[in-house]
Formats: C-alpha cells, sequence, structure tokens
C-alpha cells in the first residue's frame, strides 16, 4: 500500500484533496454563489450547512463539472482535485467517476437492483459475472442494503422504498470507488432509523475517502462532520472545526444564530 | 331530538344546489354523447364491410391472383405489395426517425438548428400526402433514378411518415425522468452510454405507438405511391425492391372506380382486407406496449 502522505508534515489527516479558490457561480445575470474559498482534506466529513437558496447545492454541481449540461450556468474561479484544475480536464468523465454523488431524492435507476450497483463496474468494462457478483455484494453490504435485498436482486431498484433506494444510490456511487464522496441532503426522504444508518456508513468510509455533506439538518452536521462550512445568501460565512462551532466560538454571530435556529 | 335537527338542515340542498347539480349532469351527459359518437363510424364502417364484402373472403380470394380483367379472382399481389411497402418504409423511417429523435431530445441544445428543425418537423407534418406523391416522383423516381418502383413508393411513404415517428419517439423519451440522466451523467456515463442503457429501454412503448401509427397510415396511403411504385395491374409478383408492385390501397381504388362490371362485393372485400390488416397490426402492437408497459420501472 502507498502512502505518499508519510513525508507530509501537515501529516496524512490534512491532504488536502480538493481545493476552492474564488469560486462564483452565475445563472444569467444572477449570482448563486460568489468568493468561496475552502480546501477538503483527505479522509475528513466536510459538513456544508446553511438554509434553502445558500448556493449548497449549485457548488456541488459545479465540483464534478455537472454544469456542463446546464447552458445557463457559470462557473468561475478554480477548483483543484489533487492539484489539477478541474477546468483543464479532458476527460470529464474520468473525473466524474472518481466523484460519487447522493441527492436528496434517491434516484433507483429503473433496472434491477444488481444492475444499478453494477452499472459502473460495466462502464468500466468489467463483464464477468464472478466478478460483478463481488462487487455488488460488496458495495451492497457496505451501504448496509445487503441483508435487505440479498434475496430479490433481481427486482426493480426503482420500486425499492425511499430509505433503501437511497442506501442503493451510495452502493452505486460505492462502486465507483471514489476518492471524493458527494452528499446532498441525503436524509430529506429518508426515515431516521436509515438515516442513523447512513451516518454509520459515512464514519466508517472516511476512512477511505473525502466526503462533502450538505445539510440541512445542523444536528446532522455536528454528528457526522470534522470541519463545517455555513453558507448563507450566495456566501461562506464561515469555515470551522465543527465541535468549534458549535460550543459558540464562531468568528461571525451570523453563524451561532443559523445554528441555534435564530433565523434560517 | 333538536340538535339532530339542525345537523341535518345543514345538509338541505338549496336552489342553487339543485341548479348545480342539474348542470352539472347535462355536461357530464353531453360530453359523453360527444365521445360515444366517436365509436359509431367505426362501427358503421366495420358493419357494412362485413356485411357487403365478407362473403367473398376466403383462403382462395387472399392467395390468388386477379383474374378476367380484375373482376374475378383475388387479391394476392395487392396484398403482399402492400406489405413490401410498408416494410420497406419501416426499414427506413424507424432508424432515421428515432436517431433524429435522440438527437433532439438527448443531444440537440436549444439554438437556431433545433429550432429550425423543429420547424421542419411541423411543416412536414403538414404537407398534403399528393405533394409528397410529387416530391417522390421528382426525388426519388427521376433524381435518384430508382424509377416507380418499391423502393421509390416506400421512401416517399417514409419521408411523409417521419414525423409521427420522431414526435412520438422524442415525446416517449422526455417521458424518462431528468433525474436517472443526471444520476447517470453523475457516475461519469457519457451521453450515448446513458441513452442506452436506461433511456432507450424505458422508451420503447412509446416508441411503438409512435411504429403503430405510423403503419396503418402507411397500409392505407394511396396517392403518394401511385405515381413512384404501385401499379394498376401486374401479372407477376414482384422480386426485389428496383421491381413496381400492386397495393391494396391503390387496387381498392381500381377496383371501385375503373373497371367495368366488378361485382359489388369485391371492393368491399378488398377494403375489409386492408382495414383488417390496419386493426391486426394494431392490435398486436398495443398488446406488445400493454406488456412493456405493464413492468412498470418507477
Amino acid at each position: 500500500m502507498e502512502k505518499p502522505d508519510d513525508h507530509d508534515p501537515a501529516g496524512p489527516m490534512h491532504r488536502v484533496k480538493l481545493e476552492i479558490r474564488d469560486v462564483a457561480i452565475r445563472y444569467g445575470s444572477t449570482t448563486a454563489i460568489s468568493g468561496i474559498n475552502l480546501d477538503v482534506r483527505q479522509n475528513e466529513i466536510f459538513g456544508i450547512i446553511g438554509p434553502a437558496n445558500a448556493g449548497k447545492t449549485s457548488f456541488l454541481k459545479s465540483l464534478n463539472r455537472m454544469n456542463d449540461f446546464d447552458a445557463g450556468m457559470s462557473v468561475d474561479g478554480d477548483i483543484l482535485f489533487d492539484g489539477t484544475n478541474i477546468r483543464d480536464v479532458r476527460n470529464v468523465y474520468a473525473l466524474r467517476n472518481r466523484i460519487g454523488v447522493v441527492f436528496p431524492l434517491p434516484v433507483g435507476l429503473p433496472l434491477t437492483v444488481y444492475e444499478n450497483v453494477a452499472f459502473v463496474p460495466r462502464l468500466r468494462g468489467i463483464s464477468e459475472k464472478a466478478e460483478l457478483d463481488v462487487i455488488v455484494e460488496r458495495c451492497l453490504t457496505r451501504s448496509a442494503l445487503w441483508d435487505e435485498v440479498k434475496e430479490r436482486l433481481d427486482s426493480l431498484g426503482s420500486l425499492l422504498s425511499g430509505g433503501q433506494q437511497q442506501r442503493l444510490t451510495i452502493a452505486r456511487a460505492l462502486s465507483q470507488e471514489p476518492e471524493l464522496l458527494m452528499l446532498d441532503e441525503f436524509s430529506i426522504a429518508v426515515d431516521p432509523v436509515t438515516t442513523m444508518r447512513i451516518e454509520d456508513v459515512l464514519k466508517e468510509l472516511k476512512s477511505e475517502m473525502s466526503i462533502i455533506l450538505v445539510t440541512n439538518l445542523v444536528q446532522q452536521a455536528r454528528r457526522l462532520a470534522d470541519r463545517t462550512a455555513f453558507f448563507l445568501d450566495g456566501e461562506c460565512v464561515e469555515i470551522g472545526e465543527t465541535e468549534d462551532l458549535f460550543s459558540g466560538q464562531v468568528e461571525d454571530s451570523r453563524t451561532t444564530d443559523y445554528i441555534e435556529g435564530r433565523f434560517g | 331530538m333538536a340538535t339532530t335537527d339542525i345537523a341535518a338542515n345543514q345538509f338541505l340542498e338549496t336552489d342553487l344546489n339543485v341548479n348545480a347539480k342539474r348542470t352539472e349532469t347535462l355536461f357530464r351527459v353531453l360530453f359523453m354523447i360527444m365521445a360515444g359518437l366517436l365509436i359509431l363510424p367505426v362501427l358503421i364502417i366495420l358493419t357494412t364491410l362485413v356485411v357487403k364484402g365478407g362473403s367473398i373472403i376466403s383462403f382462395e380470394f387472399l392467395f390468388s391472383h386477379p383474374t378476367n380483367g380484375m373482376t374475378e379472382g383475388g387479391i394476392f399481389p395487392a396484398l403482399l405489395g402492400t406489405m413490401w411497402l410498408v416494410g420497406v418504409a419501416l426499414l427506413i423511417s424507424v432508424p432515421v426517425g428515432v436517431a433524429a429523435a435522440v438527437y433532439l431530445s438527448e443531444y440537440a441544445a436549444d439554438n437556431w438548428f433545433t429550432r429550425a428543425i423543429n420547424l421542419a418537423i411541423i411543416n412536414l407534418a403538414g404537407v398534403p400526402s399528393i405533394v409528397h406523391a410529387l416530391f417522390g416522383v421528382g426525388a426519388f423516381v427521376i433524381f435518384f433514378g430508382f424509377g416507380t418502383s418499391i423502393l421509390a413508393a416506400a421512401m416517399t411513404l417514409a419521408v411523409m411518415t417521419l414525423p409521427v415517428v420522431i414526435v412520438a419517439t422524442r415525446e416517449s423519451l422526455q417521458a424518462v425522468p431528468l433525474a436517472f440522466r443526471e444520476a447517470c451523467w453523475n457516475m461519469g456515463a457519457t451521453r450515448w452510454q446513458t441513452i442506452r442503457r436506461v433511456v432507450l429501454p424505458n422508451s420503447v412503448s412509446g416508441i411503438l405507438t409512435g411504429v403503430i401509427l405510423e403503419v396503418s397510415r402507411t397500409t392505407g396511403e394511396t396517392a403518394p405511391i401511385m405515381f413512384t411504385g404501385a401499379a394498376f395491374f401486374i401479372p407477376v409478383l414482384p422480386e426485389s425492391v428496383f421491381d413496381q408492385t400492386m397495393a391494396l390501397s391503390l387496387h381498392l381504388f381500381v377496383v371501385s372506380t375503373q373497371v367495368p362490371h366488378v361485382p359489388d362485393a369485391l371492393p368491399y372485400g378488398v377494403a375489409l382486407v386492408l382495414i383488417s390488416m390496419v386493426l391486426l397490426m394494431n392490435s398486436a402492437s398495443i398488446a406488445l406496449r400493454m406488456h412493456l408497459r405493464g413492468k412498470k420501472k418507477w
């Protein structure tokens, strides 16, 4: 196992995975977010909290260049993934492949449970059943879904319950073997028990990847995130260690106001 | 029991209520009659055809050649010719139409080029069939040099029915939720991988609808084929797409108006066969579509 971080004076925990420099996103003449500067480190859960319309979802879309599909959306500034500016990435499919995304509303593709998880491996040219079987079982197990679906891998993924579909989405993201996992309010359509199970999954996954967790639930950020950023009206108001933010050690009083539910 | 009375009184009908109910009934019945009227022409046509032409239908009628100046014998060359024309037209228009619809729905940005294509489709759908016929003569018979042949006639039919296939395919592609596409794109799938693995398999039933409509239309069309490839009478069967052929629709026209001393039952019989072909193909396709739709995916 190669460990390029061993000689990093900051230690492997602080190696930067993703650098965001002066990023602004506009839809026509409307600015969604501007002046965003932040780093996401290796093996951390980076929380983003903030009220609706703070630009959180637009921000995630810019990170894997999904803005390419949206002619009205323009991204300024630099986004560096492992030090490479993603604007210069020719093979954008490979970039997206290294980044897993989980949406607010679970999207089980209209394929079988099995094929949902085998989708990316198949795109990568893996066609041997035995090999796919191993990947599917591993990903479903890690997303805490295997026990519930192992008897019906051939039923449709889009017909599972909401909580199961969300875990299926996570299993699918894991099949990409992502280096960065982005979750956009994953618990919005998921029952509390499943939410807790997914949160446990995320804590384990942290050892292998970086995770960006956008959430409406400030307590979820508190439970999971190592560091948290507070977005408000298209700006990043504050970034800090999650514990600091929640214990009132903030630079901007609006952060505490939001965390304590005084607005938003 | 005073309280019960009050409660009951609250639901007594006022004049306004009575009026509203009466109007409601009036309109419901009116609309129902209008909808019901639709069945009438179908019933009348089918009944007439069966009563007047049913007697002539036989194995012999379907599978033998016309004889005695087309006043006797069967319709086999015309029946076979219609199948040729429909088949070849489908082979041309389905791939072209589906590909065009995939482009318009999945790739095209909203710009002048796309708008021009959309305008062309709408206008193509509005062109009268006799104009298509003349276009077919100019383009396929003369310019491409196919002569009056199955190929020229089928290509004319294909051009004419292309808008139906494109519109139906595009609509069924767009019925597949955008979220599925975005999920695939986010995983690093290209547009084509997304289309092939997720979008197309889930829009087959809608595409079939387009094909059904096209088949029905193609089977009955007369004008576009009468100058481009369908013949009045040919004693031999076509052997390739470069031969002329007889066709049911033109044959119906011919035996109804152009040939003297045709027995009454003959044209009705031809019409009955023609309409049965359409109904048969439609039901087969609808059954297939229901079968596919029964496997609801989301």
